[in-house]
């Protein structure tokens, strides 16, 4: 097991910060390492992805804390191959961390939420982006950072209406992500009045990664033959495939979903509403330019660290419930100020919709109006949500 | 004719002293700060036009002048500087030190030190403009920007936008003697003439924080709605005062407007229609012309302050920032 305690402070605390005690709040963070790359990958997955965000997130806290006299500790969790989630997140509850960010696929984030749910612990879901984790699957003690596949398809959705291109062509890929990733696509194109123009899996592998023409790149090129469509829609999470079909449709047809013109939190061109001062301290502190998924860590230790501030108060219990409140607002470089939904503790969040070298738009689009907060017309609404979280 | 090099250098030098950014006996030179462009923009306060464009460092925000308008220093904030540009010629003259990322700053009432936000170094630098001699560096909450200091200069505000809070800063001691919590992103601090009231604008918040500096209490958080404009469009972050005390003026970011509040009551009276994104105010020394820096639509809006309405905008370079009026 990989483990390191940050207590991110700055370095010189002048006198007047020096309070007689400051209170500590502890905040794990349990990952798993990335498989290794293979023999050569341009753009690996840092083998820090979220544990940098969170260390810039404790700093950022901490900063504040030195003059409200709180302290924020990290403790970060790094498990190898066949570790158990369950016991990490044990072990870290019984030293005294208050406040979890999960950084799992969802079934180990539902096994810890369920493990702990007699504990004064909160849990942040900063990774897993199944709908069925803020539906029937939703639990009182986690609130969701990371945005669902209904938010994500939903702001893609909204923005296709806007340019009024309506046909689509869903490309499935094998996986068990790829086609809820599907499932979500159809229901936003259902909501936002586009059509399902034509839909294939994908079966010639992953055709992104090879390395190698094969006879199967050839039967690929007719793949999107005879289709009628404006816009090819792929669903590759995995990220397998879906780079192999821009330019190589039969058609001149734009590619967008996982692949080509995508819904993220974060990206490395996003400069507006501060953002650019959140890129550089992050580079400057992290080496390497911020990911969604440091992004998304972040924004769960800061969630922390407004709460705190805001209520001065620091149980756990206590933080949930103002969290979950209409007073609680997390300020995260979106140029609106980030707030939980209650009926599933999903983080309402405006979506960047980028291509690999440029920001493209920010969803909502404009015109698509909610009587709560245009932020609302991503993802389920309270009227839709299976979620019954018992108070 | 034939002249010498340097007989010709001097006559097209001295004719640029005349052009560039002079204007008319009478009226007001507005300096206007243009953040994509590294340039500032120089409008006559009569003809309302740009009369010069200077040249000046990478990522200009904040801009501020001397007390006799000779100087005007300029937040160059990607080349880590103040540049102190000769309003006479439109020439950078020379450089002060000022931190990292310098983004806002303010001028002691006395003309001397200067007290600059570093942006990305949660830290309140002080420099003698004269000397360019580094006097503290205060360290504060994290992204500090808005900037305002007492009419006695004995307190300095400087609000941090992620900590979300107003510190305190003591002149003579460089240290922070007290925070207040505001709404989120705190952009700009103003003190009012008398001292007694201190207003700070929330961008994400929305609201407007009306501190009482003794015993820095908050004692109004003015909210704005405005029909037709979503509440997270509204957010404020440039507020100017009168010198009467009697009227704020607090620009709307997205929201496109700037709204006249009373500033004895605190109503929100009237709004007015700007350009895109407006984020800095500056008035006229006699206070009869408020502009506005339109980010998004790359203008000023020149506004009439006793008839409460926009005269004309003036377009500008890309990004207009932060905007400041000299002397006749």
């Amino acid at each position: 097991m990989l483990c390191a305690l940050v207590i991110g402070f700055p370095l010189v605390l002048p006198a007047w910060a020096q309070m007689p005690q400051r209170v500590d709040i502890r905040i794990g963070l349990v990952t798993r390492q990335p498989p290794p790359p293979p023999l050569y990958e341009f753009d690996p997955v840092p083998e820090d992805e979220g544990l940098a965000g969170a260390r810039l997130a404790i700093r950022d806290n901490n900063t504040t804390g030195q003059f409200t006299g709180h302290r924020y500790v990290l403790q970060e969790e790094t498990l190898e191959e066949g570790q158990d989630a369950v016991a990490a997140a044990h072990a870290l509850v019984a030293g005294g961390v208050g406040f979890l960010a999960v950084d799992l696929p969802a079934d180990e984030l539902l096994a810890i939420a369920d493990a702990v749910k007699d504990e004064n612990v909160v849990i942040f879901n900063v990774r897993a982006p199944d709908d069925r984790l803020r539906g029937a699957d939703c639990r009182a003690n986690v609130f969701h950072i990371a945005p669902s596949r209904a938010m994500l398809t939903d702001a893609l959705a909204q923005f296709l209406a806007f340019k009024r291109w309506r046909r689509l062509f869903l490309v499935v890929g094998p996986q068990p992500g790829d086609k809820l990733y599907a499932e979500a696509m159809k229901r936003a194109a259902r909501k936002f009045g586009l059509v399902i123009a034509a839909e294939k899996p994908w079966e010639f592998g992953p055709l992104a990664r090879a390395k190698a023409d094969s006879p199967t790149t050839a039967e690929a090129l007719t793949f999107t033959q005879n289709l009628d469509y404006d816009i090819a829609v792929v669903a590759d999470e995995a990220g397998d495939f879906g780079d192999y079909l821009p330019f190589r449709t039969w058609d001149p047809r734009l590619v967008v979903g996982t692949q080509g013109l995508i819904a993220t939190t974060w990206h490395p061109t996003f400069e507006v509403w501060g953002a650019a001062q959140a890129q550089t301290r992050f580079r400057r502190n992290a080496n390497r330019l911020m990911r969604p998924r440091d992004y998304q860590v972040w924004m769960a230790v800061r969630a922390i660290g407004e709460a705190v501030t805001q209520t001065k108060a620091t149980d756990p219990g206590g933080v949930r419930d103002f969290m979950r409140g209409a007073d609680f607002g997390l300020p995260a470089y979106k140029g609106v100020s980030l707030s939980f939904r209650p009926w599933d503790q999903q983080l309402r969040q405006p979506l960047l919709l980028v291509q690999p070298r440029f920001l493209v738009t920010v969803a909502p689009e404009q015109g698509f109006l909610h009587q709560r907060t245009p932020l609302d017309t991503l993802g389920f609404d309270q009227p839709e949500t299976a979620c019954r979280i018992q108070q | 004719m034939l002249w010498s090099s340097a007989v010709r250098k001097a006559a097209l030098g001295a004719l640029g002293a005349v052009c560039l950014g002079a204007a008319d006996a009478g009226a007001y030179p507005i300096y206007v700060s243009n953040e994509k462009d590294n340039t500032i923009s120089v409008i006559d306060s009569d003809k309302m036009e740009v009369i010069a464009t200077w040249k000046v460092g990478r990522r200009p925000r904040g801009v501020t002048l001397s007390l006799d308008g000779k100087w005007l220093y300029v937040c160059a904030s990607d080349d880590n500087r103040v540049d102190v540009v000769d309003t006479a010629t439109g020439q950078v003259v020379r450089n002060l030190r000022s931190g990292p990322d310098p983004e806002l700053f303010i001028l002691h009432p006395t003309g001397n030190p200067l007290y600059i936000a570093n942006e990305d170094d949660n830290m309140v630098t002080v420099v003698d403009v004269e000397t360019n001699r580094l006097m503290a560096e205060v360290p504060v909450g994290v992204e500090p920007e808005g900037m305002g200091i007492s009419p006695d200069g004995a307190i300095l505000v400087n609000t941090s936008e992620t900590t979300n809070m107003a510190h305190f800063i003591d002149t003579t001691t460089h240290e922070i003697v007290a925070n207040v919590l505001v709404d989120a992103r705190p952009r700009y601090a103003e003190f009012s003439a008398d001292g007694k009231r201190l207003w700070v604008s929330s961008e994400v918040g929305g609201t407007v924080s009306v501190i009482d500096p003794d015993s820095r209490e908050i004692i109004k958080k003015i909210a704005f709605e405005i029909p037709g404009v979503t509440k997270e469009a509204i957010q404020p972050v440039g507020v100017r005062l009168t010198k009467d005390g009697k009227k704020a003026f607090v620009a709307l970011g997205p929201a496109n407007r700037v709204a006249v509040v009373n500033a004895e009551t605190f109503e929100v009276e009237k709004y007015l229609l700007v350009g895109q994104r407006v984020w800095q105010l500056a008035f006229t020394p006699d206070e009869k012309l408020l502009i506005s820096t339109n980010g998004v639509s790359n203008d000023v809006s020149i506004i009439d302050v006793a008839a409460q309405k926009v005269l004309k905008s003036i377009k500008v370079g890309g990004y207009p920032w932060g905007v400041v009026v000299g002397p006749k």
